[in-house]
């Protein structure tokens, strides 16, 4: 599967990052190298191999429900570029 | 053990439009909040109400170097969910990142479940009158993180983000589309509400935004449903439109309404349905359409690296089905087949678990039917005037049920027995001593009451005479009877008296 440049640029719209027209082909190319060796890995057969998530046998961590954490608005708020009244200030976003 | 009283289904609801009848197809997918303490993947509180930003962990906010430790209250209260809606429980599940932009999910994704939900499927018995139910399918369950809350008239040029409700755990519940109607979504609605609230799962507080719903709504016309329902393939049925974000049972009744008729237009005018994302307009009454095509959802799912997938095993769940409640179906087919009152009552009694405990303690070795009628009638109506819960009942079960039995006893009568609970009520005390010390037992002397009747009948020659006549005329002695004693002769006795003594 190749990525054209009208693909690449909502990829990128999506992921919210700004790419100069000029640079669409060169990423529409990388993106579709990368799908190209994919779909290269799709050629194994897997059949009968169960999907791995971990390298050792490791379980979920858990825990309790109790409250251990918050409580610290100033620290949470201590990078917002805007903060008002406790709140993140943003410009405005409406539906 | 009988799980649910025999119901038939009802019929679907049909609209009739300008070239034939039409029907509607409705699923829900509702998002109840997880009764937790902590969040499902920080130990910030879930407390509403709080200052803002306040119950917000570092990784809520999504701090770089951040990772999500799962709560194992909240997969616990998950599974019970599930064992409550007769579904099953996967003992493999796995999380999901759902990516979107929005300034209340700092994390710029969802960490969901798609692919591996906790619960499968299920059902939901909704009660539509008695003796008529729908079977609601459930297809899964999810845990699933809250976003923040944005907040846009505080300024006129900025919005407001409160990061409290990030990571609270969700649950969301999936119905498939077997709904026929606008009422019957809001029923399901409440019917899922009484569960999760008798399992303690979810509060149900729908105004907190609590439990809220997303409906999909389509049409077709009659008989198509049938053939879904026959293959389960969805080329039978019409194209749906999902209204999001719904809080309240009456609003989900109107966006339906409004919908389906939308929707109809647009078919018998000859065109076709968008498949869209909607928001309702209370103000308005009306859908719109939420967002542009453009920016048609891109989730780009994909396997949360943070999280190994969730294993649980077999013993464990057993454990939670040990203490699930006697829940709403089962307790409602108890209260009809054990104490033989009637469905709308059991309906009644059964809607909160409180009120049925309440009722369950009143009834305790006494007659059902008459607790079930005071409960009801008494003790509800008199609370419902002040607008209170059963939980706020200044009159116990131990006060009610005293007075039951002085009925029982004959030692007061209904109409005193009123009498004596509006005292209970406002006043408090025991009931037994309360009829002691004003003097309200009932004469059952029948020398005293044979006194008073001939009293009133040496009173009322001409009456007498017309009481002869028309022996219906009696109850008008009975009535001065029972005024001269101030209540308190045993009707009964009062009117065999009476009788007797007129030689009717």
């Amino acid at each position: 599967m190749s990525i054209d440049i009208d693909t690449a640029r909502k990829v990128a719209h999506l992921a919210r990052i700004a790419v100069d027209e000029a640079d669409l082909p060169a990423l529409a190319g990388e993106l579709s190298q990368i799908l190209t060796f994919m779909e290269q890995l799709n050629e194994v057969d897997v059949e009968g191999v169960e999907p791995m998530t971990s390298v050792t046998p490791m379980r979920l961590k858990r825990r309790d429900d109790v409250v251990t954490d918050g409580g610290y608005q100033d620290q949470i708020l201590s990078n917002a570029p805007d903060a008002r009244e406790g709140f993140f200030a943003v410009p405005k976003v409406v539906e | 053990m009988l799980d649910h009283l025999a119901y038939e289904a009802p019929k679907p609801k049909v609209i009739a439009g300008a070239t034939g009848d039409w029907e509607l197809v409705i699923g829900l997918e509702v998002h109840a909040q997880v009764a937790s303490k902590a969040k499902l993947f920080s130990g910030a509180s879930t407390t509403f109400g709080a200052e803002p930003n306040s119950n917000v962990a570092f990784v809520d906010a999504a701090m770089p170097g951040m990772l999500p430790v799962i709560n194992e209250g909240c997969v616990a209260l998950a599974v019970k969910t599930g064992l409550g809606l007769k579904a099953e429980i996967n003992l493999f599940s796995a999380f999901d990142r759902k990516n979107y932009f929005y300034p209340d999910l700092p994390q710029g994704y969802q960490i969901s479940q798609l692919y591996h939900p906790i619960v499968g499927e299920g059902e939901v018995i909704v009660d539509m009158g008695p003796g008529v139910a729908r079977r609601v399918r459930i297809e899964r369950i999810h845990l699933e993180q809250d976003a923040g809350k944005s907040i846009h008239d505080m300024d006129p040029h900025m919005s407001f983000v409160d990061l409290n409700r990030t990571g609270v755990a969700l649950m969301e519940i999936v119905s498939r589309p077997d709904i026929r109607g606008p009422e019957e979504a809001a029923a399901y609605v409440g019917k899922l509400r009484q569960i999760l609230r008798y399992l303690g799962t979810c509060d149900g507080n729908m105004q907190n935004g609590n439990l809220r719903a997303d409906v999909n709504v389509s049409v077709c016309r009659p008989g198509d449903y049938e053939k879904y329902q026959e293959t389960q393939d969805f080329s039978h049925l019409g194209t749906r439109c999902e209204i999001k974000n719904m809080n309240s049972m009456r609003f989900i009744q109107q966006a339906i309404e409004y919908e389906a008729r939308r929707q109809i237009a647009i078919l018998e005018d000859g065109g076709s349905v968008d498949q869209e994302t909607r928001l309702f307009d209370p103000d308005k009454g009306e859908t719109r359409t939420m967002r542009s095509k453009e920016e048609a959802h891109d989730y780009r799912y994909f396997p949360c690296p943070d999280l190994l997938p969730l294993e649980i095993e077999q013993g464990w769940v057993d454990d939670i089905a040990a203490t699930l409640p006697e829940l709403p179906d089962e307790k409602k087919a108890r209260f009809v087949n054990d104490f033989g009152m009637t469905e709308y009552d059991a309906d009644v009694l059964t809607a909160e678990a409180e009120n049925a405990a309440y009722f369950e303690a009143v009834a305790e070795g006494r007659d059902g039917k008459l607790a079930a009628n005071w409960v009801i009638n008494e003790l509800f109506g008199r609370l419902k005037r002040e607008d209170h819960g059963i939980t706020e009942s200044p009159v116990n079960p131990a006060q009610l049920g005293g007075i039951l039995d002085l009925i029982a006893k004959g030692d007061i009568s209904g109409k005193i027995a009123k009498d004596l609970f509006e005292i209970v009520y406002t006043e408090g005390g025991d009931p037994a001593e309360i009829v002691e010390a004003r003097g309200m037992k009932q004469v059952t002397d029948t020398g005293a009451i044979e006194t008073a009747v001939e009293q009133v009948i040496a009173d009322n020659p001409a009456q007498v005479e017309k009481a002869k006549q028309n022996p219906k005329l009696a109850g008008w002695f009975v009535g001065q009877v029972m005024k001269a004693t101030g209540g308190k002769a045993n009707p009964k006795a009062v009117n065999e008296i009476v009788a007797a003594k007129l030689g009717l």
